[in-house]
């Protein structure tokens, strides 16, 4: 008897491994889940305008993240302001990859005046050469400011030279903001700086 | 050998009628920071802003502790608004993880981080007091913050930092009876705060102080960037309650507060109002909230995402936007934990604001800012 009704299920086995197509139909689901529409129509402006230059990092719901090459980085800021109605950055943070010898500057920009970019934000993402014996604003660990197109990043930016040492080409005032004046140590957030006894 | 003095300590001589100033950083009217002001007899002609004397490497410090080592000392930047400055962190470390938030812990939060909210306001209120040589305004502010502090303890168990949101929830359920008890102290907190109104919002004195000094136009409070009250009370309608909510905030109705005017009297009355808001949604989310159910979801020990991932959330703090940009790798600890904060965003409106201005005007004018040296600097 155990036999008997061990085989009848030992068949149904094999007919419910027949239908593994799941994955076949799974495929179609995969497109929409995605690219929610309204932040691919923004990045798809973007790559539309620039093509090569840009990189879309990712489309997510309420955040579309772009990477661009230090050169174009001015250009395509500008177009996100007067193309895509983005009026003010919220926040500029640096990144540091000692492994691809580079530092990422992260720009999160947000809009005010266009109702339908309130939820947005456009991640634009650039980065710039890592020195291993950084001179700070006297090396090559350098960007072109967007201050001149977001006035917004003024203080941020100054924040990002003097903890990352990625000086801002055209920046009306690139002092010190939040370290002490005679602060002679790297630039403290990068990750060659490190917290004694950790 | 010459000594050259390092940047911000030298003098400047600009003009003969030109003196430069140094407000702080030990002085009651700038704060913990140094505000280097130019004057010219009575008038501001230009500022400088130095902040830093409070800087105590948060963002450093977040690389070298776990998601949830974390918590403790990235509250520490605005104390009385810890619930608020700790939310865009959990919500975010949520996301990388990928944790559901049970529906009570969601209505927790927003009570929390409503009580949080007026805490905060009310100290801010207080101190604004003192700036305005007004010390009704400072006893009145601190002694009715007690009733929500004391709310706060029943709830987590601390005054001020509480360490009460965690990534998968809130760390305690709330205590038994403590609907009724909040219900209770936030209907009479809403009263107290009303009669605000006629001691201090229409009193003379603080009308002549700040009615039309440091008038922010619109177009300059979006282009500065500028966040939270400050934008609200130069006409924008901007909210993240309201535009992005987060938690359970879509479910409540929540009332943004906006002014025209976009002088300190705007930018003073617009939190006040806030407060009221609050208490609304305070009442709201006690009505709404499931009546039992689980607060918190257990977490593995040291959990951490699959590869290099980022993510950027922001919340509305006591005074504005508030956002948390985290980058992971993969390991227990975030690989760079970047707080934009509102108080650094809205300092770049303050030399805009002081040019101009007389120099006995420059405390109402920068503490109308909403601004928080301590979470400024971080």
């Amino acid at each position: 008897m155990s036999t008997e009704t061990e085989n009848p299920p030992a068949d149904a086995k094999p007919e419910v491994k027949s239908p593994p197509p799941k994955p076949a139909p799974k495929k179609p689901e995969a497109p929409p889940v995605e690219l929610p529409a309204f932040e691919k129509g923004i990045s798809d402006k973007l790559v539309e305008k620039f093509g090569d230059k840009v990189e879309v990092g990712f489309v997510k719901e309420d955040r579309v993240r772009i990477n661009v090459g230090r050169e174009d980085v001015h250009d395509v800021a500008e177009f996100i302001r007067d193309e895509l109605n983005y009026d003010h950055v919220e926040s500029v943070s640096g990144v540091d990859y000692p492994q691809d010898n580079e530092i990422e500057v992260v720009y999160h920009i947000g809009s005010y005046t266009e109702s339908s970019l309130a939820r947005q934000i456009l991640v634009l993402a650039t980065r710039a050469q890592r020195e291993t014996n950084p001179i700070p604003g006297n090396d090559a660990t350098k960007l072109p400011t967007l201050r001149d197109v977001f006035y917004s990043v003024e203080f941020h930016e100054r924040e990002v030279f003097e903890m990352f040492g990625v000086f801002f080409d055209g920046h009306p005032d690139n002092r010190r903001l939040l370290l002490p004046e005679d602060w002679a140590d790297l630039p403290p957030l990068r990750k060659d700086f490190a917290i004694k006894g950790r | 050998m010459t000594f050259t003095l390092p940047p911000g300590l030298a003098l400047k001589k600009v003009d003969e009628r030109i003196m430069t100033l140094n407000v702080g950083p030990q002085h009651p009217g700038s704060g913990h920071m140094r505000i280097i002001v130019q004057i010219d007899g009575d008038y501001i002609v230009a500022c400088d802003p130095d902040p830093g004397y409070v800087h105590r490497g948060e963002e450093k410090m977040a690389e070298y502790r776990n998601y949830i080592t974390n918590i403790p000392h990235l509250e520490r930047p605005v104390i009385h608004d810890s619930c608020n400055v700790l939310y865009p962190y959990v919500l975010g470390a949520e996301e990388l993880l990928g944790i559901e938030v049970p529906e009570r812990a969601k209505y927790v939060r927003v009570i929390a981080s409503e009580l949080n909210r007026c805490i905060y306001i009310m100290y801010w209120l207080a101190i604004y007091g003192i700036f305005l040589g007004h010390s009704t305004m400072f006893m009145w502010p601190a002694g009715d913050r007690e009733l929500l502090i004391d709310l706060m303890e029943k709830m987590t168990g601390a005054r001020v930092t509480h360490a009460h949101f965690v990534p998968g929830g809130v760390r305690n359920d709330l205590p038994p009876n403590f609907e009724d008890v909040c219900l209770r102290q936030v209907n009479y907190f809403e009263k107290r705060i009303k009669e605000y109104a006629a001691v201090f919002y229409d009193n003379p004195i603080l009308i002549s102080r700040t009615k039309d000094t440091g008038i922010l136009s619109r177009q300059d409070a979006i282009r500065y960037g500028t966040t939270g009250s400050v934008l609200r009370a130069s006409g924008v309608d901007y909210d993240l309650r309201v535009k992005e909510p987060y938690d359970v905030y879509d479910e409540l109705d929540v009332h943004t507060n906006v002014m025209k005017e976009g002088d300190s009297y705007a930018r003073s009355r617009v939190p006040w109002l806030d407060m009221m808001e609050s208490c609304n949604i305070i009442r709201q989310a006690l009505q709404k909230m499931p009546k039992s159910g689980s607060v918190r979801v257990k977490l593995k020990p040291n959990p951490k995402t699959k590869g290099l991932e980022s993510v950027y959330k922001r919340v509305e703090s006591g005074r504005g936007s508030l956002g948390c940009y985290i980058v992971s790798d993969a390991k227990p600890e975030p690989y760079r934990v970047k707080m934009s904060v509102p108080s650094f965003r809205n300092l770049i409106a303050l030399p805009n604001l002081l040019r101009g201005e007389k120099l006995g005007n420059m405390p109402s004018v920068y503490w109308s800012l909403n601004y928080w040296p301590v979470e400024a600097d971080r």
